[in-house]
C-alpha cells in the first residue's frame, strides 16, 4: 500500500512537470503581448522594452524555462506580471471560494443523484422512474451557463422584485454564506445530478439482478436491508470512484459559474489572467488544478481497496 | 400430511416477447427427512418451481397451492414469508461465488441471517454460531476463516459456507438448486456426502434440483422428471432407473456416461428444449421423441399411473402403461404401439424420411389411424 502511494506520488511529479512544460510552451508559441497590457496604449517602444526586460521576457526562451523550472522546484510559482503579487497568495486568496463552490455542489449532486438513482432503480417503469429519466434528459442537455442564467433570472431577479431575497451577490465567505452559494451550487450540480442519477440507477439495476441479492432475500432479511445494505453497498463503489475523479476535475472548470454569479474564485482568476496574458498565474492555476486531479485519483485508488476487499494494491 | 405439499403449481412471466409459461401444473410432496429430486434440462421449469416456493420470482403470475405445514406459501404476506425464508426453508444456489456477497465477510453473512430471525441473539452469540456452523461443514480453522471474504475461499469451501448458512437456523426444508453444478467432480462428491450426512443428522427434508442423474442416484428418495414446465414422470428412485416409462426419462438415462457401458456410445436426445413462449401442441416432448405417435401431436397426455409395483409411479405419455423399463419386452411393446399409432399418419411419417411407405399405405392407413388412436392407451 505504502509503496503504491509513493509510486503514484512520483508519477504525480512527472505529470506536474509535463503539464507545466506544456503550458509554458503554449504560452510562448502564442504570447499575449503583456507589455502592452501593462504599459497601456500610449506606451513608447522604449517603455515596452523596459517592461519586457523587467519581466525577464527579453531572455532566450530556454533560459526563461530554466529559471521557471528552478523556481518551481523551490515551490515558487513566481509573481503576477500585472501587479507583482506572488501567484501562491493569489491562488490562496481565491481557492476557498472555489473549494466551497465545488464541495457544496458535490454534496448536492452526490446525495441527489444517488437518492434519485436508487429510487428509480427500485421502482422500474413507475411514474417516479419515468419522471427521473425525463429529468436526467433535461439535466444532460442543459449547459451549466444556461442553467446559471435561468436560476439567476428566476430567483435573483424575479423573486427580488417580489421582495424575496433569495440570492446575495458579493464575497460569500464573510456573510450570507448560504444565500450566496445556494444558486451557484444548484447551477453547478444540476448536470451532475443527472449524470449521477443515471450512473446510480444503472449500477443499482445491475447489482439487484445479482445472485447474492437473491441469496439475501432467501435469507429472510428485510427488503429495505436487501436494497441498501446489500444492493447499494455494491452499487456505490463505481459511483464513489467517479465522484472522486469528477470532484478533482471540477476545481478547474468553475469559470462560467463563478463569472455568472460574480464569485471571486480560481475560475475568475484564471479567466482574467488569460485575458491579460499573466503567464505565471495561468501556469500556477493549471498546476494547482492538475494537483487536485492527481490527488483525487490517488485517493480514489486507495479508497477503492477499502471499498472492495477483492482489490489489493501493489 | 406431508411437510410440503405442492398442488397444481403454475408460474408464468409477462415478457416483451410474450407470456413465458415456465411451470404448467406441477404437484409433489416432501416429507421430513426425505429427499425429492427434481431433474430436467435448462428451461424445464425446475429452478422456477424452487424459487417460486420461496417467492423469489417477484414478477411472476402464480397459480396453485404450496402448503408448508398447512400454510400456503404462495399467498403468505411479506412478513410471514420473511419469517419462513432462511429459518424454516433454506436455499442453496448453484454458483457459490456469485451467491455470496463479495464485499462482506463470510461469517458476517451467516451472522446476518441468524440475527434477522433471532433479534435477541447478540453479535457475539451469532458469531459463535457462525463459527460452529463453519466447523460443522468441514471448514478448517473456522474461528479464523469466519473473517475471510468469499474470494479467499475455494469453490468447494464457498459451497460448504452456503450449506453452513442454510443449516444455521436448523430449517425444516432445504431447497438445493444445482448445488454441485459449478464444482469440480471430486469436490461434488464431498459436498453431496456432506449434505447427506447433515440431512440425516438434522432430519431435514431436501429438494434437490439438478440436471445430473448421477446426483439423483446418490441422493433422492423420489424423483420428479420435468420437461417443458410439466412433470414428465414421477417415481421412486429405483423405479425410475429400472422401470422408467417416459421416453424423455429414457433419453436422459441413456445420455449418462455410466449407462452406456464400456465401449457403448452415448445417445444424446436430439433437438432443443421447447420455447416456453411458443409451446408445441400435444405432448411437449413430441418433436424430440423417437416414439412419437399421431395423437402425441394433438393431445396432451395426462400424468397417469404406470403398470408395476410402485403405486406412486406416474408418467405423462401415450405409450402403453406396461411399456416400462429397459428390457427387450418393454422395447417390443413400445415398437408395437408406435407402429400402430403411426399407422394413420403416413403423411406425417413421410416428413421423417419414410416417404416411400407413405405412398403405398395411403388410403387404408387413414382408417387404421382411428383405431390406433384408441389402442394407444
Amino acid at each position: 500500500m505504502l509503496r503504491f502511494v509513493i509510486r503514484r506520488l512520483l508519477y504525480a511529479i512527472v505529470v506536474l512537470w509535463l503539464v507545466s512544460t506544456l503550458v509554458f510552451v503554449f504560452l510562448n508559441v502564442s504570447p499575449v503581448p503583456v507589455e502592452r497590457v501593462i504599459g497601456g496604449p500610449r506606451a513608447t517602444t522604449d517603455t515596452l522594452r523596459q517592461i519586457r526586460q523587467n519581466l525577464g521576457l527579453d531572455q532566450p526562451v530556454l533560459l526563461q524555462y530554466w529559471d521557471f523550472i528552478k523556481r518551481l522546484l523551490q515551490g515558487n510559482l513566481g509573481e503576477s506580471y500585472i501587479n507583482g503579487t506572488p501567484v501562491t497568495s493569489l491562488i490562496a486568496d481565491r481557492l476557498p471560494t472555489t473549494m466551497w463552490l465545488v464541495f457544496g455542489a458535490g454534496v448536492i449532486w452526490f446525495v441527489g443523484g444517488v437518492a434519485t438513482g436508487v429510487l428509480s432503480a427500485t421502482r422500474v417503469r413507475s411514474v417516479w422512474d419515468r419522471s427521473s429519466t425525463l429529468f436526467v434528459l433535461i439535466g444532460l442537455s442543459t449547459p451549466p451557463f444556461v442553467m446559471a442564467l435561468v436560476l439567476l433570472f428566476l430567483f435573483a431577479t424575479k423573486l427580488s422584485e417580489a421582495g424575496v431575497h433569495f440570492f446575495e451577490a458579493g464575497p460569500p465567505l464573510q456573510e450570507h454564506f448560504f444565500r450566496r452559494m445556494i444558486l451557484p451550487w444548484i447551477a453547478l450540480a444540476f448536470l451532475m445530478v443527472a449524470t449521477y442519477t443515471r450512473l446510480t440507477r444503472g449500477a443499482m439495476l445491475d447489482v439487484l439482478g445479482e445472485d447474492y441479492i437473491r441469496t439475501a432475500r432467501a435469507k429472510g432479511v428485510s427488503e429495505r436491508r436487501v436494497v441498501y445494505r446489500h444492493g447499494l453497498r455494491s452499487a456505490l463503489t463505481p459511483v464513489v470512484t467517479q465522484f472522486g475523479i469528477d470532484l478533482g476535475a471540477l476545481i478547474g472548470s468553475t469559470i462560467v459559474t463563478e463569472k455568472v454569479f460574480g464569485l471571486q474564485g480560481v475560475g475568475q482568476l484564471v479567466y482574467q489572467s488569460i485575458a491579460l496574458g499573466d503567464t505565471p498565474v495561468i501556469i500556477g492555476v493549471t498546476l494547482m488544478v492538475t494537483m487536485f486531479v492527481v490527488v483525487a485519483n490517488l485517493i480514489v485508488d486507495v479508497g477503492y481497496s477499502f471499498l472492495d476487499p477483492r482489490v489489493r494494491l501493489s | 400430511m406431508s411437510l410440503l405439499e405442492v398442488t397444481g403449481l403454475q408460474v408464468s412471466f409477462n415478457t416483451a416477447d410474450g407470456v413465458v409459461r415456465a411451470v404448467r401444473g406441477v404437484s409433489f410432496a416432501v416429507d421430513r427427512g426425505r429427499t425429492l429430486g427434481i431433474v430436467g434440462e435448462s428451461g424445464s421449469g425446475k429452478s422456477v418451481t424452487a424459487q417460486t416456493l420461496m417467492r423469489l420470482t417477484p414478477d411472476a403470475t402464480i397459480r396453485g397451492t404450496a402448503l408448508f405445514e398447512g400454510a400456503d406459501l404462495l399467498t403468505a404476506d411479506g412478513r410471514a414469508m420473511r419469517a419462513i425464508r432462511g429459518a424454516e426453508i433454506a436455499m442453496i444456489f448453484q454458483d457459490p461465488l456469485s451467491s455470496l456477497h463479495p464485499l462482506y465477510k463470510v461469517g458476517w453473512q451467516i451472522e446476518e441471517m441468524i440475527r434477522a430471525h433471532e433479534p435477541a441473539a447478540g453479535r457475539a452469540q451469532a458469531r459463535k454460531r457462525a463459527i460452529e456452523m463453519l466447523g460443522l461443514v468441514g471448514i478448517p480453522q473456522p474461528a479464523s476463516r469466519v473473517d475471510d471474504y468469499p474470494h479467499q475461499f475455494s469453490g468447494g469451501m464457498r459451497q460448504r459456507a452456503m450449506i453452513a448458512m442454510a443449516l444455521a437456523l436448523n430449517p425444516k426444508l432445504i431447497i438445493a438448486d444445482e448445488p454441485t453444478t459449478a464444482l469440480d467432480a471430486t469436490v461434488q462428491a464431498q459436498i453431496l456426502d456432506l449434505m447427506r450426512r447433515l440431512q440425516g443428522e438434522f432430519d431435514t427434508a431436501l429438494i434437490m434440483i439438478t440436471h445430473d442423474l448421477g446426483v439423483i442416484a446418490d441422493m433422492a428418495d423420489e424423483v420428479l422428471v420435468m420437461y417443458g414446465g410439466k412433470p414428465a414422470e414421477r417415481a421412486g428412485r429405483r423405479t425410475l432407473y429400472y422401470r422408467h416409462h417416459h421416453p424423455y426419462t429414457k433419453g436422459l438415462l441413456e445420455s449418462v456416461p455410466s449407462a452406456a457401458g464400456e465401449g457403448g456410445r452415448l445417445k444424446p436426445i436430439p433437438g432443443q428444449p421447447p420455447s416456453l413462449i411458443n409451446l408445441p401442441t400435444g405432448c411437449v416432448f413430441h418433436p424430440r421423441c423417437p416414439y412419437v405417435m399421431d395423437r402425441c401431436r394433438t393431445d396432451e397426455p395426462p400424468l397417469d399411473p404406470v403398470a408395476g409395483d410402485d403405486p406412486a409411479h406416474l408418467s405423462a405419455c401415450w405409450l402403453p402403461r406396461t411399456a416400462a423399463g429397459r428390457g427387450e419386452e418393454a422395447e417390443r411393446i413400445r415398437a408395437a404401439a408406435v407402429a400402430e399409432g403411426r399407422f394413420g399418419a403416413q403423411g406425417a411419417a413421410g416428413a421423417e424420411g419414410a416417404a416411400g411407405d407413405g405412398r403405398d399405405g395411403g388410403p387404408p392407413g387413414r382408417a387404421g389411424g382411428a383405431s390406433g388412436d384408441g389402442g394407444g392407451r
